[in-house]
């Protein structure tokens, strides 16, 4: 995850870059938005206003469509993105006491990001793997069958 | 197509992966041409072969149909020297046959038809040609060639495939608005937003076989009349994204999507766009909104999308599973396919059997089959002997039926007049061990969690069932919760936007309605009869089997346990958190939950 502090000048280059790759259209926004959350770590403001001159919306509006969405963000991360799955069938198979376990190594509530900066702790839908609960998502990676005693090691893994 | 002496299927599950999947590819790749056996042995990436946590990575060689597995890239130069030089099994990485289950999808069990998923797991989903060489892309041709769009249409309806999304709305009447609806742009959406918890049908055919909901899609675009296409996919599935990209790039290569289909003068392409993360767009009007590239609220119906849709156009939206069931339906004929299901419900439907049942995963059954012999059956009864409860069926926004309604048929009708909903196919089983108020109290806050917001009823209704709900699990239910819930639940019922809001009392009507004795006994009695609900239950150590071990003692996080080495130990229930650890690390079964 993008943990740098970018500048300015970088932003607006960056922001223009994605816009010119995807297109103006009000329907390109959404990409427009995933792709600045995946290559800037978040949605800045400058971000937000080197958007609203080039698609010609106002900033409010952009602003809207940000936080809607849970993927995309408007904070900054840590430097791992940590996601808890909160459905049923990982529910059912253990992992209220797994989500505990996870709270308490983290010491983080869902939203959070950790002092540091290492970590950003987020509860997630679905992720359709419900074979293997209770499930975490640790930035790109899938950790299935977790048990309360196997967060330490699963989280001693990442930098 | 080339000829291959041997083919080797390497599993490219998000696992595999992880461990390594591609730089033994990259190995294996360098190895062929190293060997000078490039040209005879073919390299296809597949989805998962066994399960990834204990094999993977693993690859299959064809056609002798070795496992090999828990390989790593070093390996790569042995294993092709013994088995491809000189034809010697590596015994060493040779895995047993029984290891090599396909969790999510085993092999058909005696009462499934496969109709949707008939290739899944069979053919190469990343290779055009291996869905052409099983008919692919026949029905189209025919459609093109034979049919007229109203023919098409004709065919849908007398088939009566009905929507897989969950409303069961008939697939050919939709088709039929879309067509006569004004306007010389219309668009076609494919609903890949498959949020609902525990339902994973649709990831597994759109990374396994993409091309049959592509095909579906075509015709559905030929028989309305649309030349344009959007694949709304949740970002949470990556593999399915990019195995649908894929997908797409093949079919324009070979003429199937693009300008001028096969010759003809019919023109058609997709885009695909990808999800954010927001339940309510797998709502269809919330979902054209996303697409638009605004928040994804769901507006009021009428106007149906199939008058005003995306950007005001004519709009025809199904689901995955409803394209996918397209191309055989053309191809073998509205007869055939009705003489699966019941009156009212043809064909078969996809299911996620998950929760306390011996054989979890994906399952194809005819309408008309029991729930009975779903969960039994097929699904192998209840994991670790223990008694059946409810099943969940629809998702959150489903109802919990107990075991005296097992026995109904399953169609769009008889699970509606049972108090659940069909829903996308997710069948969540629960044990004897399962609060049904706990479980009521879970799915509300899931669907409070996701509501937009944008409607009163929904927003607010469900925030205070919750706050109800909560209450009861805590211990602070009081008379009249449940006549408030019963009230509630009607209102947000009649009086919310879209299916979200209307469908999310449906947990708690139905636990109420076969489990009320659960929610009297938390209430009045402040007890949970499954020994789930944490202020309501107290843990308790046994004279007899404690032995004095102390290791409940040394474990407890607050030290509420007492003891004398060798002596029965005593949890001081003013100090105790009620963490279950003690319960966990006994080896004596000594505590026991009162």
């Amino acid at each position: 995850m993008a943990e740098q502090k970018f500048a300015e000048n970088e932003v607006v280059e960056l922001v223009t870059k994605i816009v010119t790759s995807i297109g103006t259209t009000r329907g390109d926004l959404i990409p427009i938005l995933q792709k600045v959350t995946n290559e800037l770590g978040y949605i800045s403001q400058e971000a937000i206003q080197q958007i609203s001159v080039l698609l010609k919306l106002p900033t409010k509006e952009i602003t809207s469509v940000a936080t809607f969405y849970r993927m995309l963000s408007t904070k900054p991360h840590g430097r791992h993105i940590v996601q808890f799955c909160e459905s049923a069938p990982c529910h059912i198979a253990g992992g209220r006491e797994v989500f505990s376990a996870l709270k308490e190594a983290l010491n983080l509530e869902p939203g959070e990001t950790s002092a540091d900066n290492k970590w950003t702790f987020y509860t997630t839908s679905c992720l359709g793997v419900c074979g293997v609960g209770p499930v975490i998502l640790i930035d790109t990676e899938i950790h299935g069958n977790v048990t309360p005693d196997q967060i330490p090691s699963i989280l001693g893994r990442y930098e | 197509m080339a000829f291959y002496r041997s083919t080797v299927l390497v599993s490219v599950d998000p696992v595999c992966v992880e461990k390594g999947a591609y730089e033994l590819i990259d190995t294996l790749n360098d190895e062929l041409i190293k060997q000078g056996l490039i040209d005879e042995v073919r390299i296809l990436e597949t989805t998962r072969l066994g399960d990834p946590q204990k094999l993977g990575p693993d690859i299959i060689v064809y056609p002798e149909g070795t496992h090999y597995t828990n390989l790593t890239y070093y390996d790569i130069p042995r294993l092709v020297e013994e088995h491809f030089i000189k034809g010697r099994i590596l015994k060493q990485y040779a895995a047993k046959m029984q290891d090599a289950i396909d969790e999510e999808l085993s092999a058909p069990k005696s009462k499934e038809v496969r109709v949707v998923l008939r290739n899944v797991g069979v053919i190469d989903p990343r290779n055009i040609e291996d869905y052409i060489a099983n008919d692919g892309y026949q029905a189209l041709g025919k459609v093109l060639t034979e049919m007229s769009p109203e023919d098409v249409i004709q065919e849908i309806l007398d088939a009566k495939l009905r929507g897989r999304g969950g409303a069961g709305f008939p697939t050919g009447l939709k088709w039929r608005f879309a067509r006569q609806a004004a306007g010389d742009i219309k668009y076609i959406v494919c609903n890949a937003d498959e949020g609902d918890p525990g339902a994973f049908m649709n990831r597994r055919v759109l990374e396994g076989d993409p091309h049959s909901v592509i095909e579906g899609m075509i015709i559905a675009a030929y028989a309305i009349g649309s030349q344009q296409g959007y694949i709304y996919c949740r970002a949470e599935y990556p593999i399915a994204v990019s195995t649908m990209n894929l997908a797409m790039k093949q079919a324009r290569a070979l003429g199937l999507l693009g300008k001028n289909i096969l010759g003809t003068d019919f023109s058609f392409d997709l885009e695909m766009r990808m999800g954010a993360g927001a339940f309510v767009c797998g709502e269809e009007t919330a979902l054209m909104a996303s697409i638009e590239g605004s928040r994804g609220e769901p507006r009021t119906r009428p106007p149906f999308p199939a008058q005003k849709g995306l950007w005001g156009k004519p709009t025809n939206i199904n689901n995955v599973e409803t394209y996918a069931n397209v191309p055989p339906i053309i191809l073998r004929g509205a007869e055939w396919y009705s003489t699966m299901g019941t009156e009212k419900s043809k064909g078969t439907k996809t299911f996620a059997l998950a929760g306390d049942v011996k054989n979890t995963g994906l399952i194809e059954v005819p309408f008309g089959i029991t729930l009975r012999e779903i969960i039994f059956d097929i699904g192998g009864g209840i994991k670790n002997d223990k008694k059946f409860k409810a099943v969940q069926t629809g998702g959150p926004m489903g109802g919990c039926l107990p075991e005296h309604l097992l026995d109904l048929p399953v169609d769009y009708e008889t699970l509606g007049q049972a108090g659940s909903i069909m829903g996308s196919g997710g069948m969540i089983v629960m044990d004897e061990g399962t609060c049904m108020v706990d479980i009521a109290r879970f799915f509300l806050e899931f669907i409070q969690d996701e509501s937009c917001g944008k409607c009163a009823p929904c927003r607010l209704g469900t925030h205070r069932l919750l706050e109800i709900l909560e209450g009861i699990c805590n211990g602070q239910g009081k008379e009249g919760d449940i006549e408030e819930l019963q009230d509630l639940c009607e209102q947000i019922r009649k009086n919310s936007l879209c299916g979200l809001g209307q469908g999310a009392p449906n947990p708690v009507i139905s636990t109420l309605e076969h489990f009320m004795d659960e929610y009297k006994a938390h209430i009045e009695e402040k007890r949970c009869p499954a020994k789930v609900c944490r202020n309501l239950i107290k843990y308790e150590i046994q004279d007899g089997p404690c032995t004095g071990c102390t290791v409940c003692a040394r474990n407890c996080p607050v030290s509420a346990i007492t003891g004398e080495r060798k002596q029965t130990h005593v949890i001081n229930q003013d100090i105790c958190i009620k963490c279950g650890i003690c319960y966990q690390v006994c080896q004596f079964e000594a505590i026991k939950v009162i």
